[in-house]
């Protein structure tokens, strides 16, 4: 039986009259990549954010690893990371200097360790040769891979992707999918990866849950969903979906994934 | 609270002002000038004075005084809005840092740059004006602790309303000492201020602090009345400005700004 590491029940975010996170529930199993799809203002950068406590759920649980934040706030956020492709890191300083402070605050003793895991991470993800540099000078695709190599410091059990390829080249957005894949199949990750690239998603994700104003109106796998909306493609399915927004779904109703 | 967090966190600071010119002349450039200015007036002065109280001491033991308040609101401050500016927030409050060690981080911070500010200009003021703060003697330590404090209340509360407000506020953290300085007595005694002014600085620790700076600089002891007032305030002021910013910092979480100014 797979170990569930992530367990949201009847999630729910208002910020005044209107509500961004409407009652939704999923669970997220070891080393599964689940896709978090939809339009802008869907509603799932909220999620994500309520998932890793930077924002404050109106009502609802998260459960990570059966814990939650309220009693054991440093213990899972020691045991997950997160990169997205709108966060940087601080400019002035080089690359090695911002992962070193990185893996500090993550609890990764002993200079020769943290060179250890810094050095093996940047040369998976190519950017030995940028070691030195000031982040500041670095093109965005090249300051995602350093998010990226940040974001596995700790080897988290969790990550946490906000369209983590969304400033890459095609090339090396596939390197990177084709690495979180090895990484997760490495490590048994579990991956919650949320972008607007279908065919990223349909390449990557082992489940996709489609959130539409602020709930949950589609999830399966992506075969699930081609053959459940009679579509050739998830962009046929997402526009399928999007239009008929605010249609009779039972499961936008229940909002269970 | 896990040490090894806070000075892990630290040395992103450090590295900071390691690598960047600007930063860490900003540390030195305005206590120099100010030193320069006032030193130079309190001379001028001095000689159309005559005798009388030595005013130069007077206007820099004031200077260096004034500037531990102000740096140590400072680190604070401006350590707070370096986060926000490489939009690194949200790698803060996603890793296992708590609120409270981001906080005592930045205490740390401010208190790294108030050493390097104030040793620089105890130096000048020394090699200028022959000057010695140390004629303070002991009296120096409650008189300069009073003021760190005082200025740790300042730099947390303005980071609260910055966490609030985004950056459209950061111009509290340059300017929100100098409310302070009229009611803080720091170049003229309290009973010059008028009735109702005199009564707010009563409440303002550094006016307690100043005024025992004067009692000092005229040859008397450290009156211990005023400095025991002045941690009494400080005692209350630190603890409200923990409280405002643990309760802005989850009403910043319930209304989703945490991420708006992280990104």
């Amino acid at each position: 039986m797979k170990k569930r590491v992530l367990e949201v029940e009847n999630l729910t975010k208002k910020f005044g009259k209107f509500t961004a996170v409407d009652s939704v529930s999923f669970e997220m199993y070891e080393g599964e990549i689940l896709g978090l799809m939809g339009p802008n203002g869907a509603g799932k950068t909220t999620t994500l954010h309520m998932l890793l406590d930077l924002t404050t759920a109106t009502s609802g649980t998260v459960k990570l690893f059966e814990l939650g934040y309220k009693d054991a706030r440093v213990e899972i956020l020691s045991r997950v990371n997160f990169s997205s492709s709108y966060i940087s890191l601080p400019s002035t300083l080089t690359v090695i200097e911002n992962l070193t402070v990185m893996a500090r605050v993550y609890g990764i003793g002993g200079a020769k360790r943290r060179k250890e895991i810094i050095d093996e991470l940047m040369r998976l993800f190519e950017i030995t040769e940028l070691a030195k540099h000031s982040t500041r000078g670095l093109s965005s695709g090249q300051l995602t891979r350093v998010c990226l190599v940040k974001a596995l410091l700790n080897r988290p059990e969790i990550l946490f992707l906000d369209e983590p390829t969304a400033s890459l080249d095609p090339d090396i957005a596939d390197k990177t999918r084709r690495l979180l894949k090895s990484i997760r199949d490495e490590r048994k990750i579990s991956i919650l990866y949320s972008s607007h690239n279908m065919a990223e998603m349909e390449e990557i994700c082992d489940r996709l849950i489609f959130i539409n104003r602020g709930k949950i109106v589609a999830t399966g796998t992506a075969e699930e969903l081609l053959k459940e909306y009679n579509e050739k493609s998830l962009e046929e399915v997402f526009l399928k979906i999007t239009r008929s927004s605010g249609s009779d779904n039972k499961k936008a109703e229940t909002g269970r994934a | 609270m896990n040490i090894q967090r806070i000075l892990g966190f630290s040395t992103r600071y450090l590295y900071l002002y390691k690598r960047s010119l600007p930063r860490l002349m900003e540390i030195f450039y305005w206590p120099v000038i100010d030193l320069l200015l006032w030193g130079f007036v309190g001379i001028y002065l001095k000689k159309h004075q005559g005798t009388g109280p030595d005013i130069i001491a007077f206007f820099l033991g004031a200077l260096i005084l004034w500037d531990i308040l102000f740096r140590s609101q400072q680190g604070i401050s401006i350590s707070f809005l370096e986060d926000i500016w490489s939009r690194n927030l949200l790698n803060i409050f996603t890793s296992p840092i708590s609120q409270t060690e981001y906080i005592v981080t930045l205490l740390l911070m401010s208190v790294i740059k108030l050493i390097l500010a104030s040793t620089v200009m105890v130096l000048l003021a020394w090699l200028f004006y022959t000057f010695n703060i140390f004629t303070f003697g002991l009296a120096l330590i409650p008189l300069a602790a009073n003021l760190i404090i005082m200025g740790w209340s300042i730099g947390i509360i303005t980071t609260a309303i910055i966490l609030r407000y985004g950056q459209q506020a950061e111009v509290l953290a340059w300017g929100i000492a100098f409310l302070f300085q009229p009611v803080s007595a720091v170049f003229y005694p309290v009973d010059v201020l008028p009735g109702f002014l005199k009564t707010v600085a009563w409440f303002v620790p550094a006016s307690h602090v100043f005024e025992g700076m004067r009692t000092v600089l005229d040859g008397n002891p450290l009156p211990l009345d005023q400095v025991f007032i002045a941690a009494l305030l400080n005692c209350a002021y630190i603890m409200v400005a923990i409280l405002f910013f643990n309760w802005n910092f989850k009403a910043v979480k319930r209304k989703g700004l945490l991420v708006k100014n992280g990104e």
